[in-house]
């Protein structure tokens, strides 16, 4: 009996000693884990400049962000939550329903998503086309929908490289995931023909969205749940596999990586910025406009993230593999002003 | 065969010194046996070497660090336009404002040294980390009279470089790298043959706090090494007397019955439970539902001590147990009472025992990581120092195992090498605990 007292004594302790110095002086970020280096460059020049403490940035992805970002207003929750997508209309409501009401929208900028393979590997140029078929669970061959039948990269396209395809692609949890089912199965998908043919074939459209950004589950294409730095691990382990990675690791590991063209162009800060490289996806933070003004430094932090300084074409984001934003001015008024996405 | 054994009757039981051929059969049996041990021992210090070569090859280069001197101009007219000399109108030009005056002390660190290089003057500062800017800054806020004057600064080196001191960098692995090129590197050779570039000890990578993605070179494991020293205080202090009460009333005075029953097999069972259902629980219990902040040592300690109390229970009950019961009868038969008997004289010869599960018991904890990720303390965390026991306590913080995994899944290659460093750190903690736990159980524990 006297287990069950002590420990229920204890916790009585601890609760009376945490009620009793609760105030929070530090920002509190989570969520995406391609917006971490960002937000830890930003939140680390914050803590040097300004006389706030250094914000705490943790990792998770961006639907565990939002759906902590969307648990309550409140000291115990955070301020800010990282996405490398945009909040969907569903987390919106999960939001309402806690009390998170006014959310202010940050765009930080530009990612290009990139697919490289082992440097010592041939070199590919892809399109769309290549990874539906390459991927997809049902593809479209002589103008029937089948299993696919692809196990060569070169069964799909005579230029492309002899070499069994395999994929290491982001898990779902991560918001690369989405960018890489939208710009590329699903595009693809609808450049094939495989989209209209299974709409002729009976399937109504929802259905054959879906089936286009399937993805085959017979071992050639892996879900990586994890960070980059596993992706790179499996394509160094296998010197046939090929990765899909953020522009900003890639940069930092030419020396293992080689990447590929998508559609004809070669992923650089420039062509994603002028959006001539197809696979990009805007980066996204959100603000509890509650917290402001009960967070010390939270408004400050936002404005720092977006000034010129950090978030400009030569800024220390970029530098690291941010796309910047050519509207960075209108973000920065919008955080001048406050104004909650309901605003807009 | 039947003939044989007819004609020598006596070999049914051979001679004692004779060999025959079922001794040879047992003998070399027990000789393959014991060859498969020492296999099975030298497999096993076969990997161990392995481990600890790797570990010692790829994280002693994260103790010492590429610094480089540099004579910088602090440019009034820059740092102070209108020669106020205050530190308020000084600190309003921002880190950032500092790299046109690093670029220039590169600049002329090069020209003192008659270093020559066709690099365009703004790709310089990339040699230098992006830490410069805020030691400079510091000191002259420290000293706003040093506004105009030319001091020397011993800076970090960036990531590259330092990595191409370290042999981890070359030229070929630069060839494509959007940052640092081979021209870099040129300078790099000229200027280690003037001494200007240096590789020291580290000691900031022990004391440090954790840097962003963009400087590896100035990460440290020092914060969230207090982060883990914090923890273990609330383990030490929540799992030692819970623990210690627990095992000396289901010992010494709890009926024998279905309910005591039940709690021991529980307590078994507790011990098996992986460690990540505890960060579950403390998710659920800790900061969702008694609203403890996130990522705070606190809650990770109070994690971890769910965590170590069966580790506590199991070994004190061993060593209550262990405790001959001449000596209860002994106490009791001299008057004392029960209570008297396990203070004055069970718990005391059992104390040895228990110190040496508890250390175990939070040596274990030190090096969990999995239920630490659940409770938020893995990102940019354990940037800064606490200051003072609450904040300690209360602010967010990580802990080295959080930290070394952390390290281990950012981009640049130079955090890879800090993660295998923090290894060593943590490393040298758990044998320093579990040598002090072999210490004291060679000291003190008694036989009967």
């Amino acid at each position: 009996m006297s287990f069950v007292k002590l420990a229920t004594s204890a916790m009585a302790m601890t609760a009376a000693l945490t009620t009793a110095a609760a105030a929070r002086d530090n920002v509190q970020v989570a969520g995406s884990s391609t917006v971490l280096p960002y937000a830890s460059i930003v939140a680390e020049a914050f803590g040097e400049n300004f006389d706030f403490p250094t914000p705490v940035v943790e990792s998770g992805g961006s639907s565990a962000g939002l759906a902590r970002f969307c648990e309550g207003v409140g000291e115990n929750q955070i301020d800010i939550a990282n996405a490398s997508r945009a909040i969907r209309e569903r987390e919106i409501e999960a939001c309402a329903a806690n009390g998170v009401t006014d959310i202010i929208e940050v765009r930080i900028g530009y990612d290009g998503i990139v697919f490289a393979s082992d440097i010592n590997g041939p070199t590919f140029a892809f399109t769309p086309e290549h990874w539906f078929n390459a991927l997809a669970p049902m593809v479209l061959v002589d103008g029937a929908i089948v299993e696919n039948p692809y196990t060569n990269w070169s069964q799909i396209d005579a230029n492309l490289p002899d070499q069994d395809i395999l994929a290491f692609i982001p898990g779902t949890k991560h918001g690369t995931r989405e960018v890489f089912e939208e710009n590329v199965l699903a595009a693809g998908c609808e450049a094939t023909g495989a989209h209209e043919a299974m709409i002729a074939a009976g399937m109504d459209e929802d259905a054959a969205e879906d089936a286009c950004i399937a993805v085959r589950t017979d071992g050639l294409s892996t879900d990586i749940d994890g960070d980059y730095t596993e992706t790179l691990a499996r394509v160094d382990a296998n010197p046939n596999g090929i990765g899909v990675f953020g522009l900003a690791f890639y940069e930092n590991n030419t020396d293992k990586l080689q990447v590929a063209t998508m559609s004809g162009v070669e992923p650089t800060v420039d062509s994603i910025a002028t959006g001539e490289y197809p696979v990009s996806r805007p980066l996204y933070f959100y603000i509890k406009k509650a917290h402001i003004g009960v967070i010390p430094g939270l408004k400050e932090y936002a404005a720092f993230f977006v000034s010129d300084d950090m978030a400009g074409a030569w800024g220390p984001l970029a530098l690291y593999g941010l796309v910047s934003d050519p509207e960075l001015a209108d973000t920065q008024a919008m955080i001048e002003a406050e104004q909650t996405m309901g605003d807009m | 065969m039947t003939d044989q054994t007819a004609s020598q009757p006596s070999s049914k039981h051979g001679s004692l010194l004779a060999v025959d051929a079922r001794t040879k059969k047992r003998n070399a049996a027990e000789t393959r046996f014991k060859a498969y041990g020492i296999g099975a021992l030298l497999i096993g210090l076969f990997f161990l070497v392995t481990l600890l070569t790797a570990i010692v090859s790829n994280g002693s280069t994260a103790f010492s660090q590429t610094y480089i001197s540099l004579d910088v101009t602090l440019n009034a007219e820059k740092l102070d336009p209108n020669g106020t000399g205050d530190r308020d109108e000084i600190a309003k030009v921002t880190t950032l404002g500092y790299t046109q005056i690093i670029a220039e002390a590169v600049a002329n660190t090069m020209a003192a040294n008659e270093i020559e290089s066709p690099l365009p003057a703004g790709a310089l500062p990339l040699m230098v980390s992006a830490s410069a800017a805020a030691q400079i800054r510091d000191t002259v806020l420290a000293d706003p009279s040093l506004v105009g004057q030319t001091v020397t600064f011993n800076v970090l080196a960036s990531s590259r470089v330092d990595g191409y001191l370290k042999g981890r960098v070359t030229r070929e692995s630069l060839a494509r790298d959007r940052n640092l090129g081979p021209p870099h590197l040129d300078i790099v050779d000229q200027m280690l043959d003037a001494g200007v570039v240096e590789k020291r000890w580290n000691l900031a990578f022990i004391t440090g706090a954790d840097a962003s993605e963009s400087r590896p070179e100035q990460a440290g494991i020092g914060v969230s090494m207090l982060g883990s020293f914090f923890m273990m205080l609330v383990v030490l202090f929540l799992s030692l007397p819970i623990g210690v009460a627990a095992s000396i009333y289901l010992e010494e005075f709890a009926p024998q019955n279905k309910f005591t029953d039940f709690i021991e097999v529980n307590i078994s069972n507790l011990a098996a439970v992986p460690s990540i259902v505890f960060g579950i629980l403390g998710l659920a219990i800790f900061i969702q539902i008694m609203h403890l902040p996130q990522s705070a040592p606190l809650v990770g300690g109070l994690v971890l001590t769910l965590m170590t109390l069966p580790t506590i229970i199991i070994s004190t009950r061993a060593s209550l147990k262990s405790v001959p019961p001449s000596i209860r009868d002994a106490a009791l038969g001299v008057g004392a009472s029960k209570m008297q008997s396990v203070f004055h004289h069970v718990l005391p010869l059992a104390m040895p025992g228990i110190l040496t599960g508890t250390i175990i018991g939070l040596a274990q904890a030190l090096g969990e990581t999995a239920p630490l990720l659940l409770i938020g303390m893995v990102g940019f965390i354990a940037s800064n120092y606490p200051d003072g026991l609450a904040s300690g306590f209360l602010d967010p913080n990580s802990a080295m195992p959080a930290q070394i995994y952390e390290w281990a899944k950012r981009a640049d290659p130079a955090y890879y090498e800090r993660a295998w460093g923090g290894i060593i750190v943590l490393l040298v903690f758990l044998m320093t605990m579990n040598i002090i736990a072999i210490l004291l159980r060679r000291r003190f524990e008694r036989r009967w």
